[in-house]
């Protein structure tokens, strides 16, 4: 296989490039898409390459976006639309609630969405209001809907082909601070990388840090800082927060017997706390330490000049796991 | 008769590209034209500056408004001390007319919540970033005038052409037209909704047809001509407090302009527009045809523009000053306006953050 070193954002590119090239079904849409190429980039070249019936430069409607994709994905097209930023997907959160995650159900899986809703989230780039927000679990919470959060070139790729073959809607969320924070290799080829499976980023015994996401990089920086201090950690990449790969979860935690869980939303009701469930119910009597929760604060988000407050920093992740391990 | 009594696709003009009188001249005294043409310098000044700033790291992304001065400050002039303004994110103009200081304005768009925090007895809501969202808002607030009976009040609500897509536009409308409340919903037609042209947004030929789908007055108007846009909306504004006998409050100004930079600093206009497209709307600008009617008229001479530039100039730098000297503010902050009162999760966490604060020191958080 060859490959190319690219940026997660030119890794969805790359990866809608690649499956729309394989499968004439599948089609882009969405506000400023198509000869604009996205407004962060992630469609540029495909309105030339495959024109207007492929690339769609949609009114600006969010709701009448994913309901007319979800017109088109119930008679066998695979649209992939395009949310410009997550902070705008509520007026489409009807039709994303009412009708994408329950489809299959209501017809008693006579129709199917073959539909992926992609979106950039998160916060940490200096945006203005309501473009930084973390709400991944409105979606997690959705019976129905698949949710992937990639956090490195090679797995957005792959994971986001594995999403347009997948019979199901899945919400493809785009950490939006690690767009174009580094490079990896993709290879040019088609591959796919599973749904459901977390990804082991390294190795440890003392205590397992879950995360995802753009919580990754600080996670790992935190875990290599640590290492002087003697903390061996283990870091697991979610990569699906939904459905969650509960078998790593646990026998991670049941080798290390302590846990941290990293994310940007807010604590209350975040995954954090479905994490410390799964342990409960399946671990507890591994446990020598409380779950330690890193994540941000049940306040809405701030604008700019305070979100490095609100963002789980590496100082932040380190003392979370200091907490775990020392308890 | 009335302005808005017109065929929405015929749009009321007062002064040609070239500043001479095409239309009727409304009735304003002298010293509001000069305010109206000093508002509009400082308007263009101020978003030159505001730009040059983003670009210089000094200020995060910034939505800029040249082009668009004749419609925001030609309609906010024609506003009544008790009327209230809805904006969307773009009306710096429009909002200081209002009463929001300059220096809110850059601290918004500088990331601090104090640029939200409306001085005492400033009719304004702050800046609406989901768009669209803002509509249903204006015809609750002019709904709820109606409800209590305070005839003197009417809510001037902004949005733009990518705005009438949403299903807030329509429900918004649908409401005002229903329950006959004093709104006027004012369209800043700019022609681009980022990258995607007005003929993607609708299939309507105007904007302001819609209206008659929501049984309310629609009338258009040269976004670019302030005197023209003062005459519509200062109409608009008396029929929605003070109807005549079988008419409507509610009204839709469909303002058509032209944005002349990009959607934000963020954005890069010529993958999507032509030159040729943004010299021919250039030719319209709204100063100079303002001017030029004014000096023809003999309300303004070399020597009171030439104090309104110096005017502006110290304004915007003390603006840009001020905001620049105002401290990050407290991180605390953040825990404060959720509730009214904390709750008990939200004060744990704020001890939590303190003391880790106390422990690792604000180097432990901040990523410059
Ligand atoms: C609900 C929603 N969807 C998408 C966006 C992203 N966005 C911000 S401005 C904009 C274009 C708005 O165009 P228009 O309504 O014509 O107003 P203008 O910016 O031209 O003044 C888009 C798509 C948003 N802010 N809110």
């Amino acid at each position: 296989m060859s490959a190319q070193n690219l940026t997660i954002v030119q890794a969805v590119r790359d990866g809608l490039y690649t499956e729309m090239n394989l499968d004439d079904e599948v089609l882009v849409m969405g506000e400023d898409v198509g000869k604009n190429g996205g407004v962060f980039r992630a469609t540029e070249g495909l309105w030339d390459e495959f024109g207007d019936d492929r690339v769609i430069d949609t009114p600006l409607a969010e709701s009448g976006i994913v309901g007319t994709a979800i017109g088109m994905a119930a008679m066998g097209l695979k649209p992939v639309p395009e949310m410009q930023f997550s902070g705008f997907m509520y007026p489409a959160y009807d039709q994303i609630i009412s009708h994408m995650s329950r489809f299959r159900t209501r017809t008693r899986g006579r129709y199917t969405l073959p539909m992926v809703l992609r979106a950039p989230y998160g916060g940490g780039i200096r945006a203005p209001e309501s473009h930084s927000e973390s709400k991944e679990m409105f979606y997690a919470h959705e019976a129905g809907l698949k949710v992937v959060i990639p956090s490195t070139p090679y797995d957005t790729k792959g994971l986001l082909i594995s999403a347009i073959r997948d019979p199901d809607p899945v919400i493809f969320l785009e950490p939006k601070l690690i767009y174009r924070a580094f490079r990896g290799e993709v290879p040019e080829e088609d591959y796919t990388v599973p749904i459901g499976e977390a990804a082991v980023r390294k190795e440890g015994t003392d205590v397992s840090v879950f995360t995802y996401g753009a919580m990754t990089r600080p996670t790992l920086e935190a875990v290599e800082n640590l290492e002087e201090e003697g903390i061996d950690a283990e870091v697991v990449d979610l990569r699906t927060i939904s459905p969650l790969d509960r078998d790593t979860v646990v026998e991670s935690f049941k080798k290390t017997g302590r846990a941290v869980v990293v994310h940007e939303a807010p604590k209350t009701g975040g995954l954090g706390a479905e994490i410390t469930s799964i342990i409960q119910e399946e671990a507890l009597l591994y446990q020598e330490a409380p779950v330690k929760r890193v994540a941000g604060y049940d306040v809405p988000y701030p604008l700019y000049a305070l979100e490095d407050y609100y963002l789980p920093s590496v100082a932040r992740v380190e003392d979370g796991i200091r907490e775990a391990v020392n308890f | 008769m009335s302005v808005l009594q017109r065929d929405p696709q015929d749009q009321v003009r007062v002064l040609d590209e070239n500043g001479t009188v095409v239309g009727e001249v409304p009735d304003i005294d002298d010293e509001t034209l000069v305010d109206m043409y000093r508002n509009m310098r400082l308007a263009r000044h101020f978003d030159t500056r505001a730009v040059s700033l983003q670009r210089q790291g000094r200020m995060g992304t910034y939505p800029p408004l040249s082009g668009q001065e004749g419609a925001q400050i030609g309609s906010a002039i024609a506003l009544d001390e008790d009327d209230w303004m809805v904006p969307s994110y773009r009306e710096h103009g429009a909002a200081l007319l209002r009463g929001l200081p300059l220096k809110q304005t850059l601290l918004y768009w500088m990331g601090h919540e104090k640029g939200n925090q409306m001085p005492e007895g400033v009719n304004l809501f702050p800046p609406a970033v989901p768009i669209a969202s803002q509509i249903p808002h204006a015809t609750g607030a002019g709904w709820s005038f109606k409800l209590r009976g305070e005839e003197n009040k009417a809510v001037i609500c902004y949005f733009g052409d990518g705005a009438t897509s949403e299903g807030d536009f329509h429900e918004g409308l649908n409401f005002a037209g229903v329950f006959d409340t004093p709104n006027v919903f004012f369209c800043n037609n700019n022609q681009w909704a980022i990258s995607v042209p007005r003929e993607r947004q609708t299939a309507s030929e105007t904007i302001a047809q819609k209206a008659t789908a929501y049984g309310i007055d629609g009338v258009q108007v040269d976004g670019m001509d302030p005197l023209a846009v003062y005459s519509v909306t200062k109409a608009a504004l008396e029929k929605a407090k003070n109807p005549a006998e079988g008419e409507g409050r509610p009204t839709l100004i469909e303002a058509v302009q032209y944005r002349f930079g990009a959607h934000t600093t963020a954005d890069d206009p010529t993958v999507y527009r032509d030159d040729d497209e943004v010299e021919k709307w250039k030719a319209k600008d709204p100063i100079p045809r303002l001017e030029t009617f004014l000096r023809e008229t003999g309300r303004l001479d070399d020597e009171s523009v030439e104090a309104i530039e110096a005017d502006i100039k110290q304004r915007v730098a003390d603006a840009i000053e001020a905001a620049e000297s105002e401290p990050r503010p407290e991180p605390s902050e953040m825990f404060d306006y959720a509730y009214a009162e904390r709750t008990p999760e939200v004060q744990a966490q704020y001890e939590e953050f303190e003391a880790l604060r106390e422990k690792v020191g604000d180097e432990g958080f901040l990523r410059e």
